[in-house]
């Protein structure tokens, strides 16, 4: 079913920007992180700050992000990137930096870099991939795991009373003077994505304007993690994901819209 | 009537998720029979009424189809 007629250049609708590379993704097929890095790479293209933009990326699945984004990249310590971008921003004050971490990077290892950059309310833009598992080393429970989920390390799903809460740290961080944009999203439909693209795009708009830290949540599956297939897990994120973790904005122009 | 939009996909490239199946209002895209070189079942179109909407394309993880609509 192929309209040969149709394949002409002024036709064109829709094709992977070059801001991403052609190298293969190393990720799981159906992973939420392809997605994302596609339309980080989207919108940069958009606002023509490829040469402008620098990529931190975290210790994790997305580890290797600088083989997908065709723009300057740095490999922070587990956990630090908020810090790493901090000095690369302050030294680069026109370039817009921006971190891609992990929930486990994020939430967890790194939770006293992203605190305090968010805090001082460092000009950077934070993407913050949330799957709830730790993805890269075999599934292990994170901090944000669901109450019940089954990890390889909660293998008789995430108590309470031996593992805490999850921890919703996009709503711990809206909390904070310094962050100026805080907004949770997802990519698993063809409108999320578009929303998703959306809030990053304001995300560096913020950055340009100089205006503090943005902080982007993209609520995302990990379906080797959770051993489903992708559309499985999409459905599976959407029926308990989203009910810790509602999508939406939490924190426009420094102002609280949530709670 | 002949369809309106056409997708092409990158066949090696693609790694059989089924993501755009889903995402395809139309139900134009599925899993061939057939394998890439690594292996997966990739996405291909089996119905002639791509509308060009682009929804496969936005959910696309690897960025692998490129959407076509007769303006």
């Amino acid at each position: 079913m192929f309209n040969q007629d149709i394949v002409k250049p002024e036709n064109l609708v829709y094709k992977k920007t070059d801001v991403l590379t052609n190298n293969v993704m190393h990720y799981c097929p159906g992973c939420g992180h392809g997605t994302t890095h596609r339309i980080i790479a989207e919108v940069i293209e958009e606002m023509g700050i490829q040469d402008k933009a620098i990529c931190v990326a975290p210790v994790g699945c997305s580890v290797l992000a600088y083989n997908y984004f065709s723009v300057d990249s740095l490999g922070a310590a587990h956990g630090r990137a908020p810090a790493l971008a901090t000095a690369i921003q302050r030294l680069n004050p026109d370039h817009h930096t921006f971190t891609y971490q992990g929930d486990g990077d994020l939430a967890a290892i790194g939770t006293a870099e992203t605190i305090h950059a968010c805090n001082r309310g460092e000009n950077i833009v934070i993407i913050f991939i949330n799957n709830g598992i730790y993805g890269m080393t075999g599934g292990q429970m994170a901090p944000t795991t669901l109450i019940g989920m089954q990890t390889a390390t909660s293998p008789y799903g995430r108590t309470v009373e031996l593992n805490g809460y999850p921890l919703q740290i996009t709503e711990l961080l809206s909390q904070l003077p310094g962050t100026y944009f805080v907004t949770r999203q997802s990519v698993h439909t063809a409108a999320a994505v578009r929303k998703t693209k959306k809030a990053i795009r304001q995300a560096f708009e913020n950055q340009k304007g100089k205006k503090g830290t943005s902080f982007v949540e993209v609520v995302s599956n990990c379906n080797s993690g959770w051993k489903m297939t992708a559309p499985k897990a999409n459905e599976w994120m959407v029926e308990n994901m989203f009910a810790k973790y509602p999508i939406g904005d939490i924190k426009v122009d420094g102002e609280l819209v949530q709670k | 009537m002949a369809a309106k939009g056409t997708v092409v996909i990158d066949k090696e490239r693609c790694k059989g998720c089924g993501v755009c199946i889903v995402a395809c209002p139309k139900s134009v895209l599925a899993l061939a029979k057939n394998v890439n070189g690594k292996g997966y079942n990739y996405s291909e179109a089996v119905v002639d009424e791509c509308i060009g909407c682009a929804s496969c394309a936005m959910v696309c993880p690897d960025g692998v189809i490129t959407v076509y609509k007769v303006k």
